[in-house]
């Protein structure tokens, strides 16, 4: 494409855990990108707009100018588009499957955590109840594996990660400990933590706190 | 891998549809499996114990949720014509589409048929904003895939019979061809696919079907709206 920027381009936003996800993916096929933070509290960037017209969100990755959105659609492109880079997704289809469905599930930590830090009262309680099935739902399928498809780190590891450090802050608003509820899934967390790329991506428990809080003020939540 | 294939499903699910026509898209013979889901089995609550719905694949002792899982399962596990582009960046697009369907058009479109006035004309708008954004994606092209049916068409497949049954059970027009002549012209041209018609439940008895529930959809609708 005439005049497009080449190579690969990332639209994301510092706490973003889906954002998160991509750079963890980037990461682990060793593959060079410029990162282009993006505002999204004020008014977003044109290049964001042009680049993500129906949902205006950031991650989107762009590919000598080509915008791919959402996190785990630009983790499978980034597996297609660069074969001889390590691959995120194992081989079998039906551990596709499964990887797919579990990284697709974890998304409800971020949806369902939202609910629990912006609501109160009666939905407040439905948001800790869910969030407690879903929690509990990735222990389950965790088990007593070191990681979610067995001894290495994969796919489902990838996509979970990033909500690790809204964990605490959850927690807080819920009146739960992951470490206490969930300590298979507690250690796992610790165990990604001292991953390279995952250490360089994720942001502190005490930012993500932090950040809470300013959405907070931005939604005229005052408690 | 060998072993039988088997799709739980149900009759009216477009949902199931989804899985059945990959599936014969690709020439894989397989058993379906009618569900009761007022009456969950326990062969269903075993190998979907996390949303308990259909349609769930069973290839020999493996067990697939989730129809758009589905469908990329049965294009990555068997031999035949391909459901997905070959080109990374149109697969991606592909994917990005089936997830509106999904996430950004089921919703308003079902709120749409079975809620009333202000709050009606609300989820009216929304949905037909969402079909317009989706149609861009026909334009031109005999199917969402080019020339062949596709995932897109196959997670789409809902508005292509579905929609016109349950426009007609709530009495509310949603797609009509002056304002959505691509999408209708995509509507004719998927449901009249040979391989497509052999796996569509009949319209009579999903229009009776859908009639026989319009209460329950309307008082289960109302009960959904915050308090």
């Amino acid at each position: 494409m005439a005049g497009e920027k080449k190579g690969l381009v990332l639209l994301d936003y510092w706490v973003s855990p889906f954002g998160q996800r991509c750079r963890i993916g980037l990461a682990e096929k060793g593959l060079e990108y410029e990162y282009s933070e993006q505002e999204l509290l004020g008014d977003r960037s044109e290049l964001l707009l042009r680049s993500n017209p129906v949902h205006k969100a950031v991650p989107v990755l762009l590919h000598d100018g080509r915008p791919v959105c959402e996190s785990l659609l630009i983790l499978h492109y980034l597996d297609e588009a660069f074969p001889n880079s390590p691959p995120l997704l194992p081989a079998d289809p039906y551990a596709r499957a499964q990887a797919r469905f579990w990284a697709a599930y974890s998304d409800k930590v971020y949806e369902v955590g939202t609910r629990l830090w912006k609501l109160r009262g009666e939905e407040q309680a439905r948001a800790r109840d869910d969030m407690v099935e879903v929690l509990g739902n990735l222990d389950g399928e965790l088990g007593d594996k070191a990681f979610f498809a067995g001894e290495a780190f994969g796919f489902v590891d990838l996509a979970v990660a990033p909500f690790t450090p809204w964990l605490p802050s959850y927690g807080r608003y819920g009146g739960f400990s992951v470490e206490r509820e969930w300590p298979r899934l507690a250690a796992w967390a610790r165990r990604c933590a001292g991953r390279e790329s995952v250490a360089k991506s994720l942001q502190p428990p005490e930012k993500v706190d932090e950040y809470i809080n300013v959405l907070k003020k931005h939604c005229g939540i005052n408690d | 891998m060998s072993g039988a294939v088997k799709v739980i499903g149900a009759f009216d699910s477009p949902y199931s549809h989804r899985a059945e026509v990959a599936l014969r898209l690709k020439g894989v013979p397989y058993e379906f499996i009618p569900e009761d889901l007022g009456n969950k089995s326990d062969l269903l609550l075993k190998h979907n114990p996390i949303h308990k719905k259909v349609p769930v694949l069973l290839h020999g002792d493996r067990a697939i949720p989730e129809s758009l899982l589905i469908v990329e399962y049965v294009d990555e596990a068997f031999h035949g014509p391909p459901l997905l582009p070959a080109d990374p960046f149109d697969r991606a697009t592909a994917r990005f589409w089936a997830r509106f369907v999904d996430d950004k058009c089921s919703k308003p479109f079902w709120l749409s048929l079975w809620t009333e006035g202000e709050v009606q004309k609300g989820f009216m708008k929304e949905i037909k904003e969402n079909l317009a954004l989706l149609e861009t994606q026909v334009k031109g092209k005999r199917f969402f895939g080019g020339d062949a049916i596709g995932y897109l068409d196959i997670a789409a497949s809902g508005f292509a019979h579905w929609l016109s049954v349950l426009e007609e059970v709530a009495g509310v027009t949603l797609l009509t061809d002056a304002e959505y002549p691509d999408l209708c012209r995509w509507v004719k041209e998927y449901s009249s696919h040979e391989t497509v018609k052999q796996c569509l439940p009949e319209r009579e008895k999903l229009l009776s079907h859908f009639t026989a529930r319009k209460d329950l959809f309307v008082s289960a609708v109302k009960s959904m709206a915050p308090k």
